[in-house]
């Protein structure tokens, strides 16, 4: 009986929130009461279902599920010599990624219930939630090229939506309108590769291209192609410019899941390039390619950061900047692509920053919706003097500067450190720029906490008062996550990364159970 | 050891850090314990002398958030202005940054073939 549900767990955490995202419509127009304890319930048992999910990835390895044959494990129909169905594979890699989503959607979904509950139009800002997360899941489960272009374009349409959720603004309808351009390029690139691969193999599975695949003119072409679409969805410098118009303009919860979306675009890529290509491309070459593309964004990001007033779009730029960290390790772990080594633990480092990016930037979004809630502004030249009224508020900001600017012992500090040093073996340059920019980055939320937190008490803010509970509550337990990580960093690394590190690694696993 | 983390060329101790910290704090207190007795907040001591100028209100004098890394901006200005050009937040800009980008990824593809 358990091993029959573990068998459909891949499909059940895709299929409930998209069932929600429809449901919750439903149930909100009986009561909002009605609607958040069913959206409760309902993201309490996907959290729970990943969590088994991952407990059984974890110690037995890889799952495959296989829509509509008749053993989920049947990827390849009888009499047939590719298989034809929709295959949701599930490694390490797929649930590390499904468990911080998963959290950081649950965490969002109870922030909000306050944060959002003085505006209309919550019945659809919850569906297209729903929406987002079914999209993200969807994206980091999938086996197959098309239903990745699918799944991206479920989450660009939400996203996209999301964004414009303070309709009253004309800048929240430009954000959006931007992002869904964008979004929609990228999704038709990547039709576009999906239709070379399919017109030169018959087939979309990843496992199953990646093994026939002959590495012709038209697969590199493909490649070319989906590796700038999926860096452009990451927010990768110079196509980055999307990111900072759509953060600064989202409620600060939106912004915190389409930080973990544009995480999702970041597995995509690894997906492409270490599972689809493998060694099959001159991987010292495209991991510079890689490398230098993350250097170009912590630069940009954190520089371009400094000078931002608009609380959000400030993190929105350093959100790149974060990117970019995680783009500089992936690329020098690439170009190694090697077990051991510097190599090895480069990609451990970028998968680790991409676990401490979720709840860094995650918290300071919240942070940024909270002091929006309190005090109806996200203007920094607007604010000042909140750490009297709002210290909780004021420390949670301060543990996620910490966190993000890579201070010890947070989080940040262990990813970023083992960034420095796996990279510098790599081009010692690299590292050193990497490290000026965490002391940029530093520099950059000094300036925004003593804007919006210290100095003198204003008139206007004298009546604000701290945010609820319930608010507290979510970024009290992202900052202890951002603790813990950062205190026991050898036990995260080597339960969760290193697997889904070893997942990429060792793609001819994922490969052989198609 | 317990949170001792490999980082490839060295490692990380999170709790060793954590204790010197603790040690470092207490003789921080140590050193502030044995300081000046005489001084007492609140009082003509606390003031700031400014010339014999009255003191401004402290609402006067707060630097906003735009005048933050005012000396930082201006030696780099000729950095920031093409860069803020650059972020034009015209849509059709962004498209082509791709493009761009798109390119270049093509050409060095084509030099690997």
């Amino acid at each position: 009986m358990f091993e029959n549900l573990v068998m459909h767990l891949p499909i059940l955490i895709i299929v409930i929130p998209l069932f929600g995202a429809f449901a919750i419509y439903l149930f909100g127009k009986v009561s909002d009461k009605a609607r958040n304890i069913f959206a409760f319930i309902l993201l309490g048992v996907t959290e729970f279902l990943v969590l088994v999910l991952g407990k059984d990835i974890y110690t037995n390895g890889l799952r495959v599920y296989t829509l509509g044959a008749t053993s989920a494990e049947m990827t390849t129909p009888a009499n047939y010599i590719m298989p034809v169905r929709i295959i949701l594979v599930v490694d390490a890699l797929s649930i590390f990624m499904g468990i911080i989503t998963v959290t950081i959607a649950f965490l969002i979904f109870i922030f909000s219930l306050k944060s959002m509950k003085e505006y209309s139009g919550t019945d659809k800002y919850y569906t297209l939630m729903f929406l987002l997360l079914a999209g993200i899941i969807g994206i980091e489960f999938t086996g197959d090229l098309f239903n990745l272009f699918v799944f991206l374009e479920i989450a660009t349409i939400a996203g996209a939506a999301l964004v414009a959720f303070f309709t009253h603004k004309a800048e929240s309808a430009e954000a959006a309108f931007k992002y869904v351009v964008i979004g929609s390029l990228s999704a038709l690139l990547v039709l576009f590769a999906v239709a070379l691969f399919y017109g030169q193999y018959d087939a979309l599975n990843i496992g199953y291209l990646g093994n026939v695949m002959e590495h012709s003119f038209l697969d590199k072409i493909a490649f070319g192609v989906l590796l700038t679409a999926f860096a452009m969805k990451a927010g990768s410098v110079p196509m980055h410019m999307w990111k900072p118009d759509a953060y600064g303009e989202a409620p600060g919860p939106v912004a915190a899941m389409l930080v973990t979306a544009s995480l999702a675009s970041m597995y995509a890529l690894l997906r492409v390039c270490f599972t689809l290509y493998g060694r099959g491309l001159n991987t010292e070459v495209i991991g510079w390619i890689i490398a230098v593309l993350g250097l170009l964004s912590i630069f940009v990001g954190v520089s371009m950061a400094l000078i931002q007033n608009n609380f959000g779009r400030l993190i929105g730029y350093t959100a790149v900047a974060e990117v970019g960290f995680i783009l500089l390790a992936v690329g020098v772990g690439f170009a190694e692509f090697s077990s051991t080594g510097f190599g090895f633990i480069a990609l451990q480092a970028g998968l680790f920053h991409i676990l401490n990016d979720a709840l860094d930037l995650g918290l300071l979004f919240l942070v940024s919706g909270a002091v929006l809630h309190a005090t109806g502004k996200r203007n920094l030249n607007e604010l000042g003097g909140l750490a009297r009224n709002m210290k909780y508020t004021c420390i949670f900001f301060i543990l996620g500067l910490c966190a993000v600017a890579g201070l010890p012992p947070m989080n940040g500090f262990a990813s970023k450190l083992m960034i420095y040093e796996s990279v510098y073996q790599f081009n010692p340059v690299f590292s050193i720029i990497a490290i000026l920019a965490s002391i940029f980055m530093l520099a950059v939320f000094v300036k925004v906490l003593y804007s919006v937190f210290l100095g003198p008490e204003l008139k206007e803010f004298s009546s604000v008062k701290e945010v609820p509970a319930s608010m507290l509550l979510v970024m009290g337990v992202i900052a202890v996550l951002i603790i813990v990580i950062g205190l026991c960093p050898d036990i995260f690394v080597n339960w969760v990364i290193n697997p889904a590190a070893r997942a990429l690694i060792d793609y001819g696993i994922y490969r052989g159970m198609i | 050891m317990f949170g001792t983390l490999e980082t490839g060329y060295g490692y990380w101790s999170p709790i060793i850090w954590v204790i010197t910290i603790i040690v470092i704090g207490i003789i921080i207190y140590i050193i502030w314990w044995l300081g000046e007795p005489t001084y007492k907040k609140g009082t003509e001591q606390t003031k700031p002398f400014l010339a014999g100028m009255p003191e401004l209100s402290k609402e006067a004098v707060t630097v906003r958030a735009d005048n933050v890394y005012w000396g930082f901006k201006e030696a780099l200005k000729h950095y920031y202005r093409p860069m803020i050009n650059s972020h034009s937040g015209v849509i059709n800009d962004y498209i082509c940054w791709f493009v761009v980008v798109l390119a270049i990824v093509f050409i060095i593809i084509w030099g690997m073939l």
